[in-house]
């Protein structure tokens, strides 16, 4: 099943065209990285699918779920209390966590759930705490973030979006600001959460990931998708030129 | 011992109520230094009440109101933020004293409305509110905007509407913002209570004022800076409680 479909979106800021002409659909349970040098539109692009922007044109949809539909080449959107509905589908991890810093690390990750999605406060404590197993900071329940590291506060960032019981994560650049030892405990955190299928579309630097855990590779720039397809095929042996030169650099 | 400052103000407002320095055995005339010293607290106490009104009242209305400012301030209406910005400029721009004069002398200039002898009362709390209202509007638009854009944004991701995300996360991050410059006008209002002489509202300054002029004595205007003095050393130990108590967690 189809869990994100985007088509044609068109977004500008101002005279600079971003994005121009993009379309993607990813399935659920796929694990999709999107790759691409710096300015070529990759966080706008999330940042439209997850509403923090609005596309100028082109269509977008959540399941079944339509979000905004091309008329006459503008996107028109759905109702606000719909849009309200549409976010429980998704949830974004930022490349500098954005945690609530006056919150402990248990209620950043139960304040939503609980208060926006109202849920059982018992339940959704029960469900962070095993979360936070997973991720293996347990222990930091009670703690503050700026009382953590980069790495555990992204651990802590990729909880409180994965208590929201989103159907599909996004992450732009999830590991940019950390140094490379903290970069691959997030990273072990993203491989299992790959291995239990959970739909991901991430934005990252890190070929090597994206070569051994993705289904697929999106390669993007200046706005256009200038090449996608298994990540053997597009990281190893890449058609584009510029593919080429862009992944050259990075070795 | 932590109980002496406690008893040494009680003992202080002890001396407040009149009557108290006659029954303790200190009459009006003695011609002991102490004794005086007490006559001239007893007869300034009434202007002490009045100038703690005039400051309590002033707190209460304006801290609000700048919030209102401040909203208004940041409004998306074009016309409303002029109108916002045009309050505080002149609220800003011109002397209190004058604004204190056009609150007084208004209704009676403007619509022939009788002047009554307690609304000079009114009249003060008013124009030292509205005035600090433009203030504290200023501090708050500065503390909102010290509040990052990503807070807004991860809020928005996981559902948060804009009133919740304003009172769960932007709110409590402000007030720690604000702490400082909001102690700074804080002691700033307990002196500028004195400037209410304009428009005839015997608060302590003047008081201590028509003392030293019936005396001929400088020693009551000593008397009033110390407690004004005192009222200060005050403000700055419960705010720097708050602030302390506001510390839980770093930036
Ligand atoms: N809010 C904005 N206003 C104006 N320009 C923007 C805004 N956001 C992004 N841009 C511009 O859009 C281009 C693409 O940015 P971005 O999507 O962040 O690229 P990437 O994430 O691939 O590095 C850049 O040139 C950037 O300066
Ligand atoms: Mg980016």
């Amino acid at each position: 099943m189809k869990l994100l479909e985007i088509n044609n979106i068109k977004k500008s800021f101002d005279d600079l065209e971003v994005l121009k002409d993009i379309s993607i659909s990813v399935e659920e349970g796929e694990v999709v990285s999107i790759l691409g040098p710096s300015g070529s539109g990759k966080s706008t692009l999330l940042r439209c699918a997850t509403l923090l922007e609005t596309m100028d044109a082109g269509t977008l949809k959540y399941g079944g779920d339509v979000v905004c539909e091309d008329v006459d080449g503008k996107s028109v959107y759905v109702s606000k209390s719909k849009i309200k509905e549409v976010k429980n589908y998704f949830g974004l991890v930022f490349q500098n966590f954005n945690l609530f810093p006056h919150y402990t690390v248990m209620k950043n990750i139960c304040d939503a759930p609980v208060h926006i999605q109202k849920r059982d406060k018992k339940e959704v404590e029960k469900e962070a705490l095993s979360l936070l197993e997973q991720m293996g900071i347990a222990d930091k329940v009670d703690y503050y973030p700026c009382q953590l590291s980069g790495g555990q506060q992204q651990r802590v960032a990729i909880a409180r979006a994965l208590a929201m019981n989103p159907q599909i994560l996004f992450f732009d650049e999830p590991t940019s600001a950390l140094d490379p030892e903290l970069t691959s405990e997030i990273l072990k955190v993203l491989r299992f959460l790959a291995s239990q299928k959970m739909t991901m579309v991430i934005v990252t630097h890190e070929i090597d990931f994206a070569r051994n855990v993705s289904d697929r590779v999106i390669f993007m720039d200046e706005g256009y998708i200038v090449e996608q397809g298994k990540p053997q095929d597009v990281i190893d042996n890449p058609e584009n030129d510029r593919v080429r030169a862009f992944l050259n650099k990075l070795k | 011992m932590k109980k002496k400052p406690v008893i040494a103000i009680a003992v202080f407002v002890a001396f407040l109520i009149p009557g108290t320095m006659t029954s303790c055995g200190f009459s009006a005339d003695s011609e002991s230094g102490l004794g005086w010293l007490f006559s001239t607290i007893s007869q300034l106490s009434s202007g002490i009440w009045l100038s703690l009104a005039l400051f309590t009242f002033t707190l209460i209305f304006s801290m609000p109101l700048g919030l209102l400012v401040c909203f208004l301030r940041r409004s998306r209406f074009k016309v409303v933020e002029l109108i916002a910005k045009f309050y505080i400029s002149i609220m800003r721009g011109t002397p209190l004293m004058l604004q204190l004069l056009v609150v007084y002398f208004g209704p009676y200039y403007v619509f022939r409305i009788p002047l009554s002898t307690e609304y000079n009362f009114y009249a003060a709390i008013i124009g030292f509110s509205i005035n600090y209202a433009a203030y504290f509007a200023e501090i708050y638009r500065s503390g909102i905007e010290a509040v990052p854009k990503g807070q807004y944004e991860a809020a928005d991701v996981l559902g948060y509407s804009r009133s919740q995300t304003f009172m769960k996360i932007v709110f409590p991050q402000m007030v720690r913002h604000i702490l400082p410059p909001v102690t700074n006008e804080i002691i700033t209002l307990v002196k500028d209570t004195s400037l209410a002489f304009a428009i005839a509202f015997v608060e302590m300054f003047t008081m201590a004022k028509q003392i030293a002029a019936a005396d001929s004595n400088i020693m009551p205007l000593f008397v009033a800076g110390f407690f004004y003095y005192v009222f200060n050393l005050v403000v700055a130990f419960v705010m720097g409680k708050i602030e302390k108590k506001m510390n839980y967690y770093q930036k």
